[in-house]
C-alpha cells in the first residue's frame, strides 16, 4: 500500500461563538486518500463537507479553529508556517469553488487570472504563461483561447467561468484536487460537459481529487469511494460499485430512497423526515437518531463508533439488525 | 471607453452651460442693482444714472446681456470689475494658483493619512480598528472654521510654527503659509476618508475572490496590492472626486480665516461689495471644479472596474 496522499485523522473545527462560547462543526472526521484516487463527498447543507475542504486548505473563518491533523504527504498542514503553507496551496492542492462568478477577481482579464500564481510564484515569464494559459483553456474544451484571455469574467457565461477556474487549477499541476460542488451554480446541461472535462483531465495528470457534492449520482460516477458525511461526522464510507446494492446506514439508505429513478414505479420520492442538523445541535447519541425509522432509546444517549461492515466503514449502532432485515425483505 | 469618455465631457459641457444661467440670472435677481454698487451713498442724477447703466449694458434685456457674457467668456473675456476696474480674469488669475496649490496639499494630506488610517484599521481588527473609529468620530466632526481657530492659537500663537495670516515670499514661503489651512481643511475630509477606506477595504477581504488568489499561494502582499486593495478602489476615488469638489467650496471659510490671498477670499469680498463680474466667474469656476472632479472620477473608476465602462450607454 503506497503512503497516502491526504490523510486526516480525528479532524475537528471548532467556531467560537459571539456569547464566548464554542460550536462544533466538525467532529473527529477520519480519511485517507491514496495518490490518484478521487474520493467524493456527499452530504446535505450544513453537514461539514465544505468545513472539511477549508479545513484542508486552512481556509477557515477567523473565529474557528481545527484540531486534530492533516497530513499532506505526511507533512503536518495545521502546523505549517506561512512560506510552507503558500508552498502547499500553490503545487500541493488546487481548489475548484462551486461560484466561479464570485471567485474569479471580476476587475481583471481572465489572462492575468490564470498566470498570475504562474508568475509570482514560481517565476514564469508571462508570455510563457500566457501560452500555457492558452493551451490549458483549449484542453478544458474553450474555443478560440486567445480571445478569452483578453476578456474580462463578466464577458463570458458561468459554464466558460467555471472551465476557466478549473484551468487555473490545471496550470498550477497540483496532487490534489478539491472540488466544492463545481457544478451546483451551472446549468443542467453544462454539469455533466464540466465534471466529464474534470474526471479526464484529472485521471490523465494523475491527480487525487476530492469531489464534494450534495448529488449522490454524481459522486458515484466519478469517484472511486464516497464518504457519506451527516452533522460533521463521516457516518459511511464505502467504494462506489457497492454503494447502491449494499448502503448499510439509515442515512444513506435515506439518500437513495430520495432519488428519481426511470424504473422505479413509485408514485411518490421518499423524503427524510425532519430537517438536517449541524453537530453542534446534535444530543449526545447519533446525530440522525431524531430523522432515522429505526432509532432506538439507545441511539439518542449513546454515540455510535465506526464499525467495518461489508467492506466499509459504518457508523450505525444497529447496522447488522438492519441489514439483516433488508436482505429478509428483498428475500 | 472612449463613448463613455465623450459622454461625460459632453454631460461636463451642459452642466456648465445651464449652471452659468442660473449664476447670471439669480445674481440679477438680487436685490440691489449693479449701479448702486458704482455710486455708493451719492444719489446720482438721471443722466449720470442712465450713462452709467449704457456704459454696464443695463439697458439691454436680460437675454442679450447674458448672451453677450457668454461668448465673452467663451472668447476669455470675463469682463471687468465693478470695483477696482481691473480685468476680472487678472483678478481670478491671481488667486486660482494660490487656490489650487492649497487644494492640492489638502488633498495630499487627505489621501496620505486617510488610506493610512483606513487601511491600519481594516487590516487591524480589534483594539487599533477601535482606536481609528474613535479619531475619525471625533474628526469628521469639527468643520473647517473650528479647527482654522485651533490651529491658529496653538501652532501660530503659541508655538510660533506657522504664520498666523498671509503668505510669505516665494514657493516656499506660500507653502509655508498654506499649511495650516491646508490642515484645517484636511482634519474632516481624511476622517470621512479613513471610514470609506476601511469599510471599502473590509467588504473586498470578505470576498470569495480573495480566498481564491489566498489558496493559489499568492504572497499576501500580492493579493492585498492586486485583490483587496484594487477592487477597493471605485467607492474610494468617487469619495476623493467629492472631497476634493467640496474643499474647493471650504476654501471660501478657511482663505478668509487664515487671509489667504485665494479664490475663496476674493468671492467672500466681491460678493461683499456686489462685484458681480467677479461674482460670475468665480462662481462658475467653483461648478467647474466640481463637475471636472465628479467626471474625473468616474472615468478613474471605468479604468478600475472594467463593469463599469459600459454604463455611459445606458444612462
Amino acid at each position: 500500500m503506497t503512503a497516502p496522499l491526504l490523510e486526516l485523522s480525528g479532524l475537528t473545527v471548532d467556531v467560537a461563538t459571539e456569547d464566548g462560547g464554542s460550536r462544533t462543526l466538525l467532529d473527529g472526521v477520519d480519511l485517507s486518500l491514496a495518490p490518484g484516487e478521487a474520493l467524493g463527498l456527499v452530504g446535505e447543507s450544513g453537514s461539514g463537507k465544505s468545513m472539511t475542504m477549508r479545513a484542508v486548505t486552512r481556509l477557515l473563518p477567523r473565529a474557528a479553529s481545527a484540531s486534530g491533523s492533516i497530513r499532506f504527504e505526511g507533512a503536518d498542514v495545521l502546523g505549517m508556517n506561512a512560506g510552507e503553507l503558500r508552498r502547499y496551496r500553490d503545487g500541493g492542492v488546487g481548489l475548484v469553488f462551486q461560484d466561479p462568478r464570485a471567485h474569479i477577481n471580476p476587475t481583471r482579464r481572465i489572462g492575468a487570472f490564470l498566470t498570475e500564481a504562474l508568475v509570482r510564484n514560481r517565476g514564469v515569464g508571462r508570455r510563457e504563461a500566457l501560452a500555457r494559459a492558452a493551451a490549458v483553456l483549449a484542453e478544458v474544451g474553450i474555443d478560440d483561447p486567445q480571445r478569452r484571455l483578453g476578456q474580462y469574467p463578466h464577458e463570458v457565461s458561468g459554464g466558460m467561468l467555471q472551465r476557466v477556474m478549473i484551468a487555473s487549477v490545471l496550470l498550477a499541476e497540483p496532487r490534489l484536487i478539491l472540488a466544492d460542488e463545481p457544478t451546483t451554480a451551472l446549468d443542467v446541461t453544462i454539469q455533466r460537459e464540466v465534471v466529464a472535462i474534470l474526471d479526464r483531465l484529472r485521471r490523465e495528470r494523475g491527480m487525487g481529487m476530492v469531489f464534494i457534492t450534495h448529488d449522490l449520482d454524481l459522486a458515484l460516477a466519478v469517484c472511486g469511494r464516497v464518504a457519506v458525511m451527516y452533522a460533521g461526522r463521516i457516518v459511511e464510507l464505502r467504494s462506489a460499485d457497492t454503494l447502491h446494492e449494499r448502503a448499510a446506514h439509515p442515512y444513506t439508505l435515506g439518500l437513495l430512497g430520495s432519488r428519481p429513478s426511470i424504473d422505479a414505479r413509485a408514485e411518490r420520492l421518499s423524503a427524510i423526515p425532519g430537517r438536517p442538523v449541524s453537530a453542534f445541535e446534535s444530543g449526545p447519541g447519533c446525530a440522525f437518531a431524531p430523522r432515522c425509522s429505526f432509532a432506538t432509546a439507545g441511539c439518542e444517549s449513546e454515540p455510535p463508533a465506526p464499525t467495518e461492515f461489508d467492506g466499509g466503514l459504518v457508523r450505525c449502532a444497529r447496522v447488522e439488525e438492519i441489514h439483516a432485515a433488508r436482505m429478509e425483505a428483498k428475500a | 471607453m472612449a463613448r463613455l469618455l465623450l459622454h461625460r465631457l459632453g454631460g461636463l459641457l451642459t452642466t456648465l452651460f445651464l449652471s452659468s444661467i442660473v449664476i447670471y440670472g439669480s445674481l440679477y435677481l438680487a436685490p440691489g442693482s449693479p449701479e448702486n454698487v458704482i455710486f455708493g451713498s451719492r444719489t446720482p442724477s438721471a443722466a449720470a444714472r442712465a450713462a452709467v447703466r449704457h456704459r454696464l449694458h443695463l439697458d439691454q434685456p436680460l437675454p442679450v446681456r447674458y448672451w453677450d457674457w457668454l461668448t465673452g467668456v467663451l472668447h476669455g473675456d470675463l469682463g471687468t470689475s465693478m470695483v477696482t476696474g481691473q480685468p476680472v480674469a487678472d483678478r481670478v488669475g491671481a488667486g486660482l494658483g494660490t487656490t489650487l496649490l492649497l487644494v492640492l496639499m489638502t488633498m495630499l494630506l487627505v489621501v496620505l493619512f486617510g488610506l493610512a488610517m483606513g487601511l491600519t484599521a481594516a487590516l487591524l481588527p480589534g483594539r487599533v480598528d477601535g482606536a481609528v473609529n474613535a479619531l475619525t468620530s471625533v474628526s469628521v466632526t469639527v468643520p473647517s472654521f473650528v479647527a482654522s481657530a485651533l490651529l491658529i492659537s496653538v501652532f501660530a500663537v503659541k508655538l510660533g510654527w506657522f504664520p498666523a495670516s498671509g503668505l510669505g515670499q516665494g514657493f516656499g514661503g506660500k507653502v509655508d503659509g498654506l499649511v495650516l489651512p491646508a490642515v484645517a481643511l484636511a482634519v474632516l475630509s481624511c476622517g470621512f476618508l479613513a471610514r470609506v477606506t476601511r469599510n471599502a477595504v473590509r467588504d473586498q477581504l470578505e470576498r470569495e475572490h480573495v480566498q481564491t488568489a489566498l489558496v493559489r499561494g499568492l504572497p499576501r502582499a500580492v493579493v492585498l496590492r492586486s485583490h483587496v486593495l484594487r477592487n477597493a478602489l471605485p467607492p474610494i476615488v468617487t469619495a476623493v472626486g467629492l472631497l476634493t469638489a467640496g474643499t474647493f467650496a471650504s476654501t471660501l471659510v478657511v482663505e478668509s480665516a487664515f487671509a489667504v490671498p485665494g479664490i475663496g477670499q476674493l468671492t467672500i469680498q466681491s460678493v461683499a461689495q456686489k462685484d458681480f463680474p467677479v461674482v460670475q466667474a468665480v462662481a462658475l469656476l467653483l461648478v467647474a471644479a466640481f463637475v471636472v472632479c465628479n467626471a474625473a472620477s468616474d472615468l478613474i473608476q471605468a479604468v478600475v472596474d472594467p463593469r463599469l465602462r459600459e454604463a455611459g450607454s445606458t444612462s
